[in-house]
């Protein structure tokens, strides 16, 4: 990466023109042709800075439902936990946490009934709680990386 | 806002993400038989919306360097989670930030924010100089430090119709 390529990922991280021609409108203020803005973001998606170029949506604003569910699973049966939870196409992301609540993920579906029978089988299928912790209120952030 | 079948058509065809092209709009829409303004149009309504909540380059932190995350966790009063959310939610070093319920007894927390750093000592540092310069390092909090990631992909997925 090089300092073209950071100020693409600080400028671009949201606000993508909506326009005809929204690559040469995002170039212009950098400096850039379109030709070069397109090449250098294909570069740095296929290297894996970038997962996707595109949309981050808010899903719970098109009636799916989702919630960070939390575990406290023994440190022998982790694996085997991990494996059954992650085999749900619902669950989207599972981190490992250094703490007791030591498992954390993210279960995202097309309704709330949906999202509380997975965490009901999970729990079911482990014989261990799952705490369901939706969010109540989002704050604000400035959600920026910077590269 | 209400969505009709037509902006689900085009929320799916853009779970992809944008054509590298001069012209992503028209590319998307020719996909969903759709011509680029109003692919254009329905666009702006959902980022208004907040329906899209960010369009652009979506960066894989831990390729940036930002090799650690710290999920922050604070146990406030109840009369001071919104207050305290909102001045925890501007520090820069602060990148979510949700009210979530407490489970007690284990758990007492109802404040989660997210921190990243390129390493451990560094989102230490940052949560420190944070927790000093707003004034609630006397609340309870505890730093929890991903130590595996299993999984991490969007969520894919989309309702059939609105009314679901």
């Amino acid at each position: 990466m090089d300092d073209i390529d950071r100020r693409i990922v600080n400028a671009l991280q949201g606000g993508f023109p909506l326009t005809r021609r929204p690559f040469a409108d995002a170039a212009a203020p950098l400096g850039l042709s379109e030709a070069e803005l397109i090449g250098r973001i294909r570069k740095l998606r296929e290297s894996g800075v970038l997962s996707r170029f595109g949309p981050m949506f808010n899903a719970d604003r098109f009636g799916g439902h989702n919630t960070l569910a939390a575990m406290v699973v023994p440190e022998e049966r982790f694996d085997e936990v991990a494996e059954l939870v992650n085999a749900f196409d619902e669950v989207a992301h599972n981190y490992a946490r250094d703490h007791s609540f030591n498992m954390w993920f993210v279960v995202a579906a097309e309704s709330r009934v949906r999202v509380d029978e997975v965490l009901a089988e999970i729990a079911a299928r482990t014989g261990i709680s799952v705490h369901d912790m939706p969010k109540q209120r989002e704050f604000l952030v400035q959600l920026r990386f910077e590269a | 806002m209400e969505l009709n079948d037509r902006d689900l058509n085009l929320i799916s065809a853009l779970c992809g993400g944008l054509a590298l092209d001069s012209r992503p709009y028209y590319v998307l829409g020719r996909a969903i038989g759709m011509d680029e303004n109003e692919v254009v149009e329905r666009l702006r309504a959902l980022r208004q919306a907040g329906i899209i909540r960010r369009l652009g380059v979506i960066v894989r932190h831990h390729e940036l360097g930002y090799k650690a995350n710290a999920m922050v966790v604070w146990d406030v009063p109840d009369d001071e989670i919104a207050e305290i959310g909102r001045r925890l939610g501007a520090c820069p070093e602060v990148s979510l930030c949700y009210r979530r319920p407490r489970r007690l007894p284990g758990w007492p927390y109802c404040l989660f924010t997210m921190i990243h750093g390129r390493d451990r000592a560094e989102v230490e540092a940052s949560l420190a100089a944070l927790a000093m310069r707003e004034g609630v390092s006397h609340y309870p909090h505890e730093a929890l430090f991903s130590t595996r990631r299993f999984k991490q992909c969007g969520a894919r997925y989309i309702p059939k119709t609105a009314a679901e």
